[in-house]
């Protein structure tokens, strides 16, 4: 379970998260990815991608896999609506993701198609882990 | 809340021996940029023909979320294409020679290396030549009024002759080209500042040296992006000539589509600035700002040294935008730079709480705006009331001598993604 709120920003579209787990987290941070782009009700289970992702800190990861989203969209045309997540703070200096990501190929006559999202930003970029809770905050370019 | 890194509308210079590069101040859509074509057809013979053109228009410009090209590219050919830019159509029988001539930089930058940009970037964007991409971008069918001219020597020496004559506008950029190579280099240098010891507030505005490695290699990856992005419109361009010519069944040549101009509005660009009486050569960083250089300026494409660069400065899909001609007072007062767009008043979660997409399409369709989107959401976001008074930006623009205005122009079709 994660809670969200909606960045108002007059051009492109943010938003902060919370959640108990660092899982749940990046789950709630790829949904809401994704509900930028399309009604996340109309894209079917069909297929599964898996992807691997190490980067030097927990906070660099949730970027690098909000960036992996937004490229697999472009580039294998994909959109997914559920998410199994293992992230794993190893030693200082790398941190891990597993992640099945499940979904189907666009089609735009079948799906919902709102806003593209053209990257991920650093502004008012954060994941911190403040009184037990994992937060965050995403700003995505459109 | 604080504004995003830059601005948009923002401008930056730098030293080029001593000052920075950053992504940040160009923004994810590398080279976006205006395009705007002529006809020689007036509304008499294109309003008759209107959801025909403009449903021939959707049909051959992919538009959307994940929407592809219809051309079939190798990884290797499109690697070639960042290089060469519009070069690579003309070779590919998809612009007239003469259409070089009115691009700005003639549609290459030539210190673009191909090697600076990521397989990752590549793999984003081999697919999308000639896609219009989707949120603000747009294909627009315009008409210019007789008595919005405003400047008409230079509108006839373009080829804007005749009332309610008919033109075409198109604002897009580079696709997920441009948006990973920013990304993978925002990325770079977020790490990279530690090395060169430069701390700022906001790590959106990530930047390295101009001069280091780290920041010559995005200079060259830039402009890697932005001659796809000129190749992209130059497609995009092809496409709408093929359309004109199956609704009219006329050949684009006899229709005089020529293309007027294409300008960027997110880059960074060398300018020699002066400064008590001393040229000071800087990198001028534009992000949703354009190009404003008066007549003779030794950057001025040939064909218009005399009446000054060429700027389209879009306003809305309801309100029309504007034609300009750049300045002397702009080279000297803003680093050769003006706006590029109305500018939003409304956020994006506002506009689709207040307006109705399907509302707006047919409303927009009474007044004599046929419009066709992917997006219905999307369509309401980019309603009239979303942006700014154009006309008021017009005049002031005109009013600060930062541009001139030469026409305005109508809609009377829209394509979205």
């Amino acid at each position: 379970m994660y809670t969200s709120q909606i960045i108002n920003h007059t051009a492109d579209v943010g938003f902060t998260i919370e959640a108990a787990t660092v899982n749940e987290l990046f789950e709630g941070a790829a949904i809401l990815t994704f509900e930028v782009m399309t009604d996340l009700k109309k894209i079917k289970p069909i297929s599964i991608k898996t992807v691997e992702i190490e980067s030097e800190t927990i906070e660099k990861l949730l970027f690098d896999f909000i960036d992996e989203l937004i490229f697999l969209k472009d580039a294998e045309y994909m959109l997914f609506s559920e998410f199994h997540i293992e992230v794993t703070e190893q030693k200082k200096g790398k941190a891990t993701l597993k992640a099945e990501l499940v979904g189907e190929e666009i089609n735009p006559k079948k799906h919902e198609l709102k806003v593209d999202v053209k990257a991920v930003t650093l502004h008012h970029f954060y994941l911190k882990k403040e009184q037990g809770k994992y937060k965050a905050s995403i700003i995505l370019d459109i | 809340m604080s504004l995003y890194g830059f601005p948009i509308g923002g401008v930056a210079a730098f030293d080029l021996k001593e000052g920075v590069i950053s992504p940040g101040g160009i923004g994810f859509d590398i080279n976006c940029g205006m395009r705007l074509l002529k006809t020689d057809l007036t509304i008499k013979e294109v309003q008759p023909k209107i959801k025909e053109l403009v449903h021939e228009l959707f049909k051959l410009v992919p538009a959307g979320v994940g929407c592809k090209s219809n051309i079939r590219l190798e990884k290797k050919e499109f690697k070639e294409m960042t290089e060469t830019g519009v070069q690579w159509a003309v070779e590919k029988g998809m612009a007239w020679k003469q259409d070089l001539e009115r691009i700005e930089d003639h549609g290459k930058l030539p210190f673009a290396d191909a090697s600076k940009i990521s397989e990752r970037a590549i793999q984003r964007g081999f697919n999308q030549v000639g896609t219009l991409g989707s949120g603000n971008h747009y294909l627009e069918v315009q008409i210019n009024h007789a008595s919005d001219i405003f400047n008409k020597e230079v509108a006839k020496k373009i080829g804007i002759h005749s009332d309610k004559q008919v033109l075409i506008m198109v604002h897009c950029g580079s696709r997920g080209v441009g948006h990973q190579i920013a990304t993978d280099y925002l990325k770079e240098f977020d790490t990279a500042m530690q090395k060169h010891n430069i701390h700022i507030l906001d790590r959106e505005l990530s930047c390295a040296p101009f001069n280091s490695e780290e920041g010559q290699n995005y200079y060259k990856a830039m402009a890697c992006a932005a001659n796809m992005a000129y190749a992209n419109r130059q497609v995009i361009t092809h496409r709408i000539r093929e359309a004109f010519q199956k609704v009219f069944k006329q050949s684009p040549e006899k229709m005089g589509m020529e293309l007027i101009m294409d300008n960027t509005h997110n880059l960074a660009r060398k300018f020699k600035y002066k400064e008590n009486n001393k040229v000071k050569e800087v990198l001028v960083h534009l992000k949703g700002a354009t190009r404003s250089l008066g007549p003779d300026h030794e950057d001025v494409l040939p064909f218009y040294k005399k009446t000054g660069s060429m700027i389209v400065i879009g306003g809305s899909m309801e309100s029309g935008s504007y034609l300009f001609s750049g300045t002397k007072k702009a080279e000297e007062e803003t680093f050769a730079t003006t706006a590029h767009g109305a500018g939003r008043t409304m956020s994006r979660t506002q506009a689709k709480r207040e307006i109705r997409g399907d509302q707006l399409q047919k409303d927009l369709e009474k007044k004599g705006i046929y419009i066709k989107a992917v997006s219905m959401s999307g369509l309401a976001e980019e309603a009239g009331r979303a942006y700014k008074d154009i006309d008021m930006i017009a005049q002031s623009l005109e009013e600060t001598e930062l541009s001139r205005r030469i026409v305005k122009l109508r809609p009377i079709g829209n394509i979205k993604g």
